[in-house]
């Protein structure tokens, strides 16, 4: 096969393409460990040690985590390209709570979401009259239950944990929604998004093909995982240090079990922090092998992930003091339990 | 004179994107006035829900992302506005 025809494959025949793509992926995947295990041994970094320790640990999982944010990237990516945002709020439209908050919050993983597009999207919501609770719903799962998220937990504390994440966080999402769609708050919207001529919800005709999907893919690749991937490797290198020099069981006293103030403070210091989620998972396992609690590990990721201060300044916009209040009280409620109940049942 | 509007609420896509469209115009030798919308009553009388929209002729012909290169020309191009919208993701094999 020519590189031309490589190129053209995945226009050409995007099935043929994502076979091919899968089965290199998983042979990489596979070859990851032994590779990592030969380069390590080439080092000259003496048989034991701290170093020898910090440097297998980044060898191997740098390039795991990135191969698995590709690959979940990638897949999200095609997926996300079957639920445009307008798909979803034709869905939501005229929902009851209950269900319709269960349905956001499913939505909110398989939709694409950008935080800076939260506003927008929250407007359009409301124009096409999704009830208010419905749309808090699916605002605290979008960005909550995200792929870098996902494919970081994945990557490092394995599958268990990263269903448990996206399991709680959807439950989070699901119950924060339905106690503020209860606490009816629509007058808290600012007066003039309240004043907004209402539209229709409709869908165009989605005349999109498989190869185009797979160019979507490739495009949220680029985009996300060239944007995050510094953070992940510098997380990676944190992570690896505190590994390789830092004692066993000396997070045990900060952040485990029996400091049960360790959940508030996890959450409170997570809010400020944005966007680097991507470099806060690695450092967080690390973290976890030390001695940490896992309930406490768990609230800290869901507050820097959800709870955001830069997006509530920007929903200031468009609500009111209070009702950003109630919104950020309910959900850091939710992450505060999420933590507690982890940490007196693990 | 075509006529471009950039909708975003000043983040760096939207930066981008207005830089982006400017540079295009001025390659593909087409004349156009830029305004960068940011006012979120405007935004939403659009009816965009992903940032950065753009608007052509008062027409949206994009929302959410920073948009390719090739999209943009295809928009500014003369005969751009009597082609279907549809959503490509490359160079239109699906016309």
């Amino acid at each position: 096969m020519t590189a031309g025809a490589m190129l053209a494959l995945p226009r050409r025949h995007p099935r043929l393409f994502l076979a091919v793509a899968a089965a290199a992926w998983v042979l990489a995947y596979l070859a990851l460990l032994p590779v990592a295990a030969w380069l390590a041994a080439l080092l000259p970094l003496g048989d034991a040690g701290h170093l020898r320790e910090a440097v297998r640990f980044f060898l191997y999982d740098t390039p795991k985590v990135l191969l698995l944010l590709a690959g979940v990237v990638f897949v999200m990516g095609m997926v996300n390209s079957y639920f445009t945002p307008e798909r979803t709020r034709a869905l939501l439209a005229a929902r009851a709570g209950g269900f319709g908050n269960v349905l956001a919050a499913l939505l909110g993983v398989v939709t694409p979401f950008c935080s800076c597009s939260a506003v927008p999207l929250f407007l359009g919501f409301v124009q096409a009259g999704v009830p208010l609770g419905i749309t808090f719903s699916f605002l605290i799962s979008a960005p909550m239950v995200n792929e870098v998220a996902l494919a970081l937990l994945l990557g490092l504390f394995g599958w268990k944990i990263a269903m448990l994440y996206l399991g709680l966080g959807l439950a989070v999402a699901i119950v924060s929604g339905w106690v503020i769609g209860r606490l009816k708050m629509e007058g808290w919207l600012e007066d003039w998004v309240r004043d907004m001529p209402r539209t229709q919800a409709t869908v165009g005709s989605d005349a999109t093909t498989l190869a185009e999907r797979v160019q979507a893919g490739f495009a949220a690749v680029r985009e996300i995982v060239g944007r995050v991937w510094p953070y992940v490797v510098a997380g990676i290198a944190i992570g690896a240090a505190i590994h390789g020099y830092v004692p066993e069981d000396f997070m045990a006293s900060l952040m485990g079990r029996e400091a049960w103030w360790s959940v508030p403070v996890a959450v409170l210091v997570g809010v400020p922090m944005y966007a680097n989620a991507a470099g806060i998972i690695p450092v967080v396992e690390a973290l976890l092998a030390k001695g940490a609690a896992l309930g406490t590990v768990l609230a800290f990721m869901m507050s820097v992930i959800a709870l955001s201060l830069p997006e509530m300044i920007i929903l200031r916009r468009v609500l009111k003091l209070r009702l950003i209040a109630v919104f950020a009280g309910v959900v850091a409620t939710g992450i505060l339990l999420v933590g507690y109940v982890f940490n007196a049942v693990l | 004179m075509r006529e471009v509007k950039v909708l975003g609420t000043g983040c760096a896509n939207c930066r981008t994107t207005a830089a982006l469209v400017e540079e295009v115009a001025r390659q593909q030798g087409i004349a156009i006035t830029l305004e960068k919308v940011e006012a979120l009553p405007e935004i939403a009388r659009y009816g965009v829900m992903a940032t950065p929209g753009v608007v052509v002729d008062g027409k949206v012909v994009h929302a959410g992302g920073v948009p390719r290169r090739e999209k943009i020309a295809e928009w500014l191009a003369a005969d751009a506005a009597a082609k279907p919208a549809g959503s490509c993701g490359f160079k239109c094999s699906c016309s």
